[in-house]
């Protein structure tokens, strides 16, 4: 049993994959050059020294190495895809969006694309361009499973499910929660790391879990908001509300049984994203939450999200656009105090 | 190098039949019987046959959203194409591609990718693995002179370039992109003259001269196979039909038009075939054989059952 942050597992769950299937390869910027910096936030550190050839450093280019990740994954590799920052997804979205996501689907299910691309979010002091959750534009894109560790076992356990599943999955990884460390550390990180265990295993994709059980209110989020949540939840204990924090995992496919069970216990339901709430994540699960187990619930599911605007750079803009515990506080009392009593 | 004439009458059934089934299949098109859209491949049929014929059947080709010819020459039946083209759960994708997703990985091509320029990237990939494995395979990525203004020609090259990778990128220049004349969209004089960009070779070709095709794509094969790298091989060409369905080519001049006529590639090589000797009757025979199994393959394709609505459901994660 080790106790490593996320990028530590990350790492180690890379290497144990590469060990047990020689198809399993990495490709992206930056992520294998001898005294380089193994990926822009450590993960790989070092995966070069056991695994020279199956680490292909790319050229900033990363609608050509998304597109080479699929051609490979066509012929039988299992690629690893890696994207220094979410918001470049963009330079490549015409590969994962019309190409990796479709690819099986148009060949009348004939080819399969065990494909992964792992991707950076979140805002963290580096304006616009560096900064996005951009979940919710590829929760709607189809062909595509989504998985969002909030912890290292969550971590190592969904990368290896990815790495075995025979569909594309892309992995949001959160820049606050990796642990990275050295020159790459970044300010204002959170301990997201755990035990893991030396026994080999995975996270199933598609599985959420109940990170803390409570009985008033359900409130359901992922990567850093997870860890808002289980802060906020803590505090809305002192006033003796119990909140049951859900933390889905994966987007796609979604968990919708246990959320489910869970609002048809609290009566109550928040959705925590980091990203803008319009068109968010927020809004589907509000969405079938209502037409699952309307009857159930006692107010209509209330989100937590960023406003609809660009990621400010400014620390204090930064921190009032980025939902926070105090804000999800506020919206259980709100949400609760709307009721008659 | 000289061919020998069975060789040369392999690619002249290959060439009839890729002419013979875009006409038939634009008669069911206008007739209103056959679904979708059509992007059809009269005049460039000397490209996919001579790049293809100098390939193995497990090399691997990506294609575009003209992709017809390159399923026919890369041999994909014609019964797998035609059923596809008509929707049927029998069509080489099963109906859930269609014209411009035709594709058998068996076969050794990817379903089509009609985004113009989507499939640079995938061919370089496909090439990377190959390299990886250490399998003497080669991929070939067809696209037209329009992908050469996409940033994933850039990108991909590049890569493919850099890793000495066993790709051939295959500009099938057919002057037009869309309606737009290449002339407008790139000042230089040869698409191929890009190449030294990446450190490459560049070969420019009478892409309408079958043998001349076949020659220059088999060099650029082997020096793929031997491990010496990509080659960006165009094809010089003509699109003697419309861009897409009932596309009337205006914009094409008159003069222009009359002369690629002339240079039609499957006239033209019918008649270098018959003045090296071969009898007109052994054309013929080919041709009615080619017509015959088009004939079957469209009889067989409208007797086909459709699909089911709800089928549209399976396939798309495993």
């Amino acid at each position: 049993m080790a106790h490593l942050s996320i990028a530590e597992a990350l790492r180690q769950g890379l290497r144990e994959e590469m060990a047990r299937d020689e198809r399993v390869f990495c490709i992206g910027e930056d992520i294998g050059i001898p005294g380089g910096w193994g990926g822009a936030f450590t993960v790989t550190l070092g995966l070069e020294q056991e695994f020279r050839a199956r680490m292909i450093d790319t050229p900033i280019s990363e609608a050509g190495f998304f597109g080479a990740a699929l051609g490979a994954a066509l012929m039988g590799l299992r690629p690893v895809a890696d994207v220094q920052y979410s918001d470049f997804l963009f330079c490549a979205m015409d590969q994962i969006v019309n190409q990796i996501g479709v690819m099986r689907y148009m060949s009348g299910g004939k080819v399969t694309v065990p494909l992964v691309m792992r991707a950076p979010v979140g805002a963290t002091g580096r304006g616009a361009q560096h900064a996005r959750n951009p979940e919710a534009i590829f929760y709607g894109v189809p062909g595509i499973k989504i998985v969002c560790p909030a912890t290292a076992y969550d971590a190592k356990g969904l990368l290896k499910a990815a790495i075995r599943d025979d569909n594309p999955v892309l992995m949001f990884e959160h820049k606050s929660l990796y642990g990275s460390k050295g020159a790459r550390a970044e300010s204002g990180a959170l301990d997201a790391s755990s035990d893991i265990p030396d026994d080999d295993y995975i996270v199933p994709i598609g599985k959420g879990i109940v990170r803390r059980e409570g009985g008033d209110v359900t409130v359901i989020a992922n990567l850093l908001m997870m860890h808002r949540a289980l802060q906020a939840a803590e505090e809305l204990a002192a006033e003796g509300i119990s909140a049951e924090v859900i933390d889905p995992r994966s987007l796609v496919p979604f968990d919708w049984e246990l959320v489910e069970q869970s609002v048809r216990k609290t009566g109550y339901a928040v959705v925590v994203e980091e990203g803008p709430r319009t068109g968010g994540i927020g809004a589907d699960i509000a969405a079938t939450l209502a037409e699952r187990c309307c009857d159930y619930l006692l107010a209509p599911v209330a989100r937590v999200a960023s406003p609809d605007i660009p990621v400010p750079f400014a620390p204090p803009m930064e921190d009032y656009y980025r939902p926070d515990a105090a804000r999800i506080t506020r919206t259980v009392r709100q949400l609760r105090d709307a009721l008659p009593a | 190098m000289s061919a020998s004439v069975d060789f040369q009458l392999q690619l002249y059934r290959t060439m009839v039949t890729i002419r013979h089934f875009e006409e038939r299949v634009k008669f069911l098109f206008l007739e209103g019987i056959m679904p979708g859209t059509i992007h059809q491949y009269q005049g460039q049929e000397a490209v996919a046959t001579g790049v293809c014929a100098a390939l193995r059947a497990d090399d691997v080709i990506t294609s575009t959203h003209r992709p017809h010819g390159h399923a026919i020459a890369k041999g994909l039946t014609v019964e797998s194409i035609m059923h596809e083209l008509f929707g049927k759960t029998t069509g080489c994708c099963r109906g859930k591609g269609g014209s411009m997703h035709l594709g058998d990985l068996e076969k050794g091509m990817v379903p089509a990718i009609a985004i113009v320029g989507g499939g640079i990237p995938v061919a370089t990939g496909i090439g990377l693995a190959f390299n990886m494995k250490q399998e003497p395979r080669v991929a070939v990525c067809f696209m037209g002179d329009g992908a050469t203004n996409e940033g994933t020609f850039h990108e991909s090259i590049n890569m493919g370039a850099i890793w000495s990778l066993p790709v051939v990128y295959v500009i099938e220049n057919n002057l037009y992109g869309a309606s737009t004349p290449i002339s407008q969209t790139a000042k230089v004089a040869h698409l191929a003259d890009r190449a030294c960009a990446y450190g490459i070779l560049g070969v420019t070709v009478d892409g309408n001269d079958v043998l001349a095709v076949y020659h220059a794509a088999r060099e650029a094969v082997e020096r793929a196979r031997a491990g010496d790298g990509p080659t960006l091989l165009e094809a010089v060409t003509y699109r003697i039909t419309g861009h897409s369905r009932r596309d009337p080519c205006l914009y094409q001049p008159e003069e222009e038009r009359k002369q690629a006529l002339e240079r039609e590639p499957l006239c033209r090589f019918a008649t270098a075939l018959l003045a090296a000797g071969v009898d007109q009757v052994v054309l013929d025979a080919i041709m009615a054989e080619v017509d015959a199994e088009i004939e079957a393959a469209v009889r067989s394709a409208i007797a086909a059952p459709d699909p089911r609505p709800e089928d549209a459901l399976d396939g798309v994660f495993v």
